[in-house]
């Protein structure tokens, strides 16, 4: 056998090999699907619960923010009376 | 601030009105063709996203401010709109997942949009964090956070359209149509009004705040 034979012999077993190498690799892992069922991801429950999660931390905020401003403001007119008594705590 | 304090009421009252409206002008909206329901997420959330952007520029305006001139005042606007910036930045950071869950099949995506949107949040929580624990003089460091966060706003916006990225780019909102684009600027323009009346209500805290430390520094003279 001439050396182009050779080579052109092992060119074909590499292109051979590898080839039935990716066919297997392309089947061993999936299989065909019988009576596959609808898939779908419903939006309505990601869709209500996006707003619901805007609602709640928009009320929430505003709820904690006017709690604060009336805490720090009743112990300002507090302190301010104190203060404009001479009285010390 | 007084001048200010006094349009609270019609500010929150006009949000109130808007916001009790929106869901029935959301669900009077067409659905889109390929996204269906869910795309009906965009009439919250870029609304959320835009007053984000916003808070982050008011934040990092008057941080400068502060930084320039060192008036209470600045500071008081930008720790109020920082707190904001982290408020509005969760409705994004929630509602953005839930849309691409089904959207993409994913919940979140480490594209540059929505990296950069979660650091620039991450920014944020930071400088509350520095002003929450980190001593007196802590202002002037937060201060260069908040400049940072509001630096980080031009490039999240114009990402979409620059980087690889598989969010919707900023061709949208000009694109809507006019059955879209309705109960998208009423929400839009709903949220600036709970964002103002927010931020003059948060403002008032912190003026209080100071307010009430100095009482107790000149009680304790």
């Amino acid at each position: 056998m001439s050396g182009f034979k050779r080579v052109m012999a092992a060119v074909v077993v590499v292109i051979v090999t590898t080839a039935a190498a990716l066919l297997a690799q392309t089947t061993s892992g999936f299989e065909p699907a019988t009576n596959l069922g609808k898939e779908s991801l419903p939006a309505g429950p990601l869709l209500y619960t996006a707003y619901a999660i805007v609602w709640l931390v928009l009320i929430g905020y505003v709820f904690m923010l006017w709690r604060r401003l009336d805490r720090v403001e009743k112990e300002l007119h507090e302190v301010a009376a104190r203060v404009g008594s001479g009285k010390r705590s | 601030m007084k001048t200010a304090n006094r349009f609270v009421p019609f500010l929150m009252l006009g949000a109130a009105v808007m916001f009790a409206r929106a869901p029935f002008m959301i669900h009077a909206a067409p659905m889109e063709s390929t996204m269906g329901l869910i795309q009906k997420i965009f009439y919250f959330h870029v609304p959320a996203a835009s007053a984000t952007f916003l808070a982050a520029a008011v934040c990092g305006i008057a941080s400068a401010m502060f930084l320039w001139r060192r008036t209470p005042a600045a500071d008081h606007v930008a720790v109020s709109a920082a707190e904001l910036a982290v408020v509005f930045g969760v409705i994004v950071l929630i509602t953005g997942p839930l849309w691409a869950r089904k959207a993409w099949g994913v919940w979140w995506q480490w594209d540059p949009r929505l990296t950069m949107t979660l650091v620039m949040w991450m920014v944020f929580v930071a400088y509350l964090l520095l002003r929450r624990f980190g001593g007196a003089g802590s202002e002037v460091l937060a201060a260069a956070v908040g400049l940072f966060g509001m630096a980080l706003v031009p490039f999240i916006y114009i990402s979409v359209n620059y980087w690889r990225t598989i969010h919707p780019t900023t061709d949208v909102v000009p694109s809507l149509p006019r059955a879209m684009a309705g109960p998208f600027w009423w929400s839009m323009f709903a949220f600036a009004l709970l964002f103002a009346a927010i931020l003059i209500v948060r403002i008032r805290l912190e003026s209080s705040r100071a307010a009430l430390e100095d009482a107790y520094a000149a009680l304790e003279d």
